[in-house]
């Protein structure tokens, strides 16, 4: 079981990374990364959001569209869930925690468009998950998104003041860096653990 | 047919199950916002950028309809926003304080000691990424490579010496050049202030000394003399307090580095 686990963890973070090897996210992770705490921002609330997705959509797969023969509406039904849960989270912190609210606000409506939420409940389903497991591959899939969106907008930071053709100005040079930082992930590809 | 059914059945009832959760949890998360809050936000500019000194519109927004903060603070939306936030907090309308951008540095090349000589991008951040945190040796100085400047939507920043100087004619006090500014030394002061220190250094006076011509040495000598007790030492540079202080300008005769500004105003 734990074993599993730890498999599990860094699968999500290094080795199938949701934004660098399976291209899940791209929109927030080239939109919010332009400064680091705004990326550490939106990582945290996509760690928090696809953690409490996990949960909740294993346990409306599991014990209601599965039982009833209806696996077929997983996708619509999950879209249901994230957007509803996004939405009532926000509500919850906005009177319960204040602090995290101002601090996460802005983002957590983006991510009921973030692919990476949807992406990681229909893997949870394709992998046959149990619940601790798609609670861990929702968490530690949220750090990887996190630890790509924070590395790129340290890079991108930098890149800012360096010497780069004119042309390149502006999104160019943001997706060619991008690439670059694809490339050093794919060192992870194919490597198993235990 | 029975799939059909029970599929339609079963979204319609998740559905059904989610909307009334979140229009339950609408009324018991509801948090109460001061109508007055909102109306006052209406009138802001919008833009947060912060100009007001509080934490974008809807904390100035906060601030005025708890009566903590002047109706005027809107640099972006000016007197016509003033008069407008004042109608809906029924007090008279103050004019829109004018604000300038300042840079507290008086270290121009040849006077503040080099850290190193620095050949690379004109980009201060750049400058800042090798060791000391800057190309002077004074930490808090100015570095000269014109983020700022860069930054200014209105052409009101150039860099003169090695240090970023104001175009008062120019500058509208948007703040464009504070948020530019990695050393985060550049402030909005209201336009009518008539002195002002011209260094950022917290450092003691010994080191100010070894570092810069023209730094403050916290010698306090102003804080003493000020007639009207308008100016006190902060972190080892003194505070002017505008509301205190009549624009005698005896503080600039007397500060023995000569770094008191005067915009004789």
């Amino acid at each position: 079981m734990l074993t599993n686990i730890i498999s599990i963890s860094l699968g999500a973070i290094l080795i199938n990374n949701f934004i660098f090897s399976q291209f899940l996210g791209i929109c927030p992770f080239l939109g919010c990364s332009s400064k680091v705490d705004t990326a550490a921002g939106m990582g945290l609330a996509v760690v928090f959001v696809m953690g409490l997705a996990s949960a909740i959509c294993w346990v409306i797969d599991v014990y209601i569209l599965v039982p009833l023969g209806l696996a077929f509406l997983e996708t619509l039904a999950f879209i249901l869930v994230i957007a509803s849960l996004v939405q009532f989270v926000e509500m919850f912190l906005k009177k319960m925690v204040p602090s995290l609210y101002s601090a996460l606000g802005i983002y957590l409506p983006l991510i009921t468009t973030n692919c990476a939420v949807l992406g990681v409940v229909l893997l949870n389903v394709q992998n046959n998950y149990n619940f601790i497991e798609s609670v861990v591959y929702g968490i530690t899939g949220g750090l990887g998104f996190m630890l790509a969106i924070v590395l790129f907008a340290s890079v991108r930071e930098r890149v800012d003041f360096a010497d780069y053709p004119e042309c390149f100005e502006g999104f160019p040079i943001c997706l060619v860096s991008a690439a670059l930082l694809a490339l050093a992930f794919m060192g992870f590809s194919g490597m198993k653990i235990f | 047919m029975k799939t059909i059914l029970l599929s339609v059945l079963v979204l319609g009832v998740l559905g059904g199950v989610f909307g009334a959760i979140l229009a339950f949890a609408s009324k018991i998360f509801h948090v109460e916002v001061d109508p007055k809050q909102e109306a006052v936000r209406a009138c802001l500019a919008g833009a947060n950028c912060g100009g007001c000194g509080y934490p974008g519109c809807d904390g100035y927004a906060a601030a005025v309809a708890a009566g903590e903060a002047p109706t005027n603070r809107c640099v972006a939306g000016g007197a016509e926003c003033a008069a407008a936030v004042a109608e809906v907090m029924g007090v008279a309308a103050g004019e829109a304080e004018k604000m300038v951008a300042f840079v507290p540095c008086s270290g121009t090349i040849g006077h503040a000691v080099p850290r190193f000589n620095y050949k690379g991008p004109e980009d201060c951040r750049a400058a800042m990424l090798f060791g000391g945190k800057s190309n002077k040796m004074c930490t808090f100085a100015c570095i000269g490579l014109g983020n700022c400047a860069k930054a200014c939507p209105f052409g009101a920043m150039h860099v003169v010496d090695g240090v970023a100087k104001v175009d008062r004619d120019k500058c509208v006090g948007c703040g464009a050049c504070v948020e530019a500014c990695p050393k985060s030394i550049v402030k909005l002061i209201p336009a009518s202030q008539r002195v002002i220190v011209g260094c950022a250094s917290k450092a003691k006076g010994k080191e100010v000394m070894q570092n810069c011509d023209f730094g403050c040495i916290s010698c306090t000598k102003c804080a003493r003399e000020c007639p009207e007790g308008a100016i006190t030492m902060v972190d080892n540079l003194p505070v002017v307090d505008v509301s205190k202080c009549t624009k005698c300008g005896h503080c600039i005769e007397t500060c023995p580095r000569k770094i008191i500004k005067d915009f004789g105003v």
